[in-house]
């Protein structure tokens, strides 16, 4: 740890890295959380992996790789969306499909293009270590995009996570602000993908939130608190595979894993035992 | 729209089907502004589907239906609905005071109307109108609970209440108080009298004889309208609703001393319940 600290001062590039791991927490914390409530674990799978397509043909052609990742998660967003809205049935198979036919077409632009192994690899697992300055500019302007969103139209976004039944009642457009919400989703697998890399990101996106929601009781509380573990996982996991030089996405990734599970363990505990003490107050009430 | 303004649903040889099977046959519907209309008939006569079709989340095979002189789209901001279910995960992260503010979405005209004002957040006359809704379905002290800790009545009182803060010009309830207890059933069904005198009700109950006593009239489905009228219902009304002779109960809900309500003959006014028998 101390290793890790004489470097930050004196590397740029850590510094990068930990700049980069915050933005990135912006994004856990902002469009994580209606991700897990409303349950779209999946559609956002789809939509991350579908992007090695973008970054492929980006690559092929010789454009910046995140800019084809962003155009390729908004599309995909739309797509898987649209599959969504206007399928009644095996929608989930139709989102299997294209969540493996991007990553097909990714991998074939990718293997055509010189060197590819270690972009690929890059691409797949990430690498906070080697983010240049002008990506954290690009980051950056993502994360206005997710917060002006959100921000303006907090309440339509609640509305139709929640109920959108109603929502639609109450003359809120559902399908616009459903679209729109996977395309948020997009914008932040694209801020997360240098961090831990697109097969990683779903962990990313979902367990800081998931752990949040097992602490707090509203939805503004869950953003704030998976934000808040969002900054210390990708901090903790890059100050822990400093030293031993472990790649950082995975150690990112293990370490929410574990976070999740140990949040998962003592929250059900601590319930109980609530319930236990509630029930003996009760009779000693009685009994006294 | 001007001379439609009287007439609140206008419902012209309504059918409906999911898929195959037809739900609902050659309805004919009127309500006047006013109203306090009883909706009653058998399980699965069609009576939610009906609702649906009059808050256009449904579309009618055959027929036409006006909402206050309009297409159910774009009269359904001025609604007020309470679903039969709750059609929400009950694990959702909010608390009751953020789900009644719900219903203030679309409140207003123009842009703001879909968008909302303020940026985010609620101005507090929404609040104020939010709080001082959930009094009057005494839910007063539930405004920060989370949505998944109330009981069924209490979730039905919330989600009443949820369907008033967007000053609806009619009120569309689907069995709203199935879950509550008796005290606060008649209690609700004050409210809803009183309300009643500046909005336009449609209640489904299957409490034919206890509605009877507040609503001024009373609609009986089961599949087509069977009897739409103002007298009391009489037992041999609801044999033919119900298909076989119905054993009515009778006993006073509560206080009886309501006014509202059509003066009725003797017999259904007092029963409560009406279960079949045979
Ligand atoms: N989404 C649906 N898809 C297919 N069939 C449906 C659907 N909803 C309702 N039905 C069918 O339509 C019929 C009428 O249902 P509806 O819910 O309107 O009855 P109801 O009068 O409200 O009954 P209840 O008193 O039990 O609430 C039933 O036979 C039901 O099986
Ligand atoms: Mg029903």
């Amino acid at each position: 740890m101390a290793e890790f600290l004489n470097a930050l001062s004196t590397h740029a590039f850590l510094q990068q890295a930990l700049i980069a791991g915050l933005l990135a927490s912006i994004g856990c914390g902002l469009v994580g959380p209606f991700v897990v409530v409303k349950r779209i674990t999946f559609l956002a799978g789809g939509i991350a992996h579908s992007v090695l397509a973008g970054m492929g043909a980006a690559l092929y052609y010789g454009y910046d790789p995140l800019t084809g990742a962003l155009a390729a998660a908004v599309l995909a967003a739309l797509l898987i969306g649209w599959v969504r809205l206007s399928w009644r049935t095996g929608e989930d198979t139709a989102i299997g499909a294209l969540w493996a036919i991007g990553m097909a077409i990714g991998i074939l632009f990718v293997s055509k293009t010189p060197g590819y192994a270690t972009d690929l690899m890059s691409f797949l697992f990430g690498n906070i270590l080697l983010v240049p300055a002008r990506e954290l500019w690009f980051m950056a302007t993502l994360d206005l995009v997710l917060l002006l969103s959100v921000a303006l139209f907090y309440r339509q976004f609640v509305a139709i996570t929640f109920d959108d039944e109603f929502a639609r009642l109450r003359g809120v457009p559902v399908e616009l602000f459903y679209l729109l919400l996977l395309v948020l989703v997009a914008v932040t697998v694209v801020l997360m993908i240098q961090v831990v890399g697109l097969i990683l990101v779903i962990a990313l996106l979902t367990l800081p939130a998931a752990v949040a929601g097992q602490w707090t009781r509203t939805l503004a509380a869950m953003m704030g608190m998976a934000m808040g573990i969002g900054v210390l996982l990708t901090s903790g996991g890059l100050a822990l595979s400093y030293a031993p030089d472990l790649p950082t996405g995975p150690t990112i990734i293990l370490l929410a894993g574990a976070l999740y599970l140990i949040s998962a363990v003592s929250a059900g505990f601590l319930a109980k035992r609530r319930a236990r003490r509630a029930v003996r107050s009760m009779n000693e009430h009685r009994d006294g | 729209m001007q001379g439609q303004s009287q007439r609140v649903i206008e419902a012209e040889h309504l059918s409906f089907a999911y898929g195959a099977v037809p739900i609902l046959e050659d309805v004919n519907l009127q309500i006047e502004a006013g109203e306090f209309l009883g909706l009653v008939g058998p399980n699965a006569g069609g009576k939610s589907t009906l609702l649906k079709l009059m808050l256009g989340l449904l579309t009618p095979q055959q027929g036409r239906i006006r909402v206050l002189g309009r297409p159910p789209k774009q009269a359904r901001h001025r609604l007020g609905y309470v679903p039969q279910y709750p059609s929400f995960p009950r694990d959702f992260p909010i608390d009751v005071l953020n789900v009644v503010l719900m219903g203030r979405l679309g409140v207003g005209a123009g842009l703001s109307a879909v968008l909302g004002t303020g940026f985010g957040g609620w101005r507090r006359r929404d609040r104020e109108i939010a709080r001082r809704t959930l009094l009057e379905v005494e839910a007063g002290d539930l405004e920060s609970a989370p949505i998944g800790s109330l009981s069924g009545g209490q979730l039905q009182r919330v989600l009443l209440a949820r369907a008033l803060v967007g000053e609806p010009e009619l009120l569309i309830l689907d069995e709203p108080t199935a879950n509550i207890d008796q005290r606060l059933e008649g209690e609700i069904f004050e409210l809803l009298a009183r309300l009643n005198t500046n909005l336009t009700i449609v209640v489904v109950s299957h409490d034919i004889g206890f509605i009877s006593s507040y609503v001024n009239r009373v609609a009986c489905l089961n599949r087509t309208l069977i009897c739409h009228q103002t007298e009391s219902i009489d037992g041999e009304m609801i044999n033919t609703l119900y298909g076989e002779p119905v054993r009515m109960i009778t006993h006073d809900h509560g206080t009886d001393d309501h006014e509202h309500g059509q003066s009725t003959g003797a017999g259904a006014h007092h029963a409560r319940g009406v279960t079949p028998h045979g």
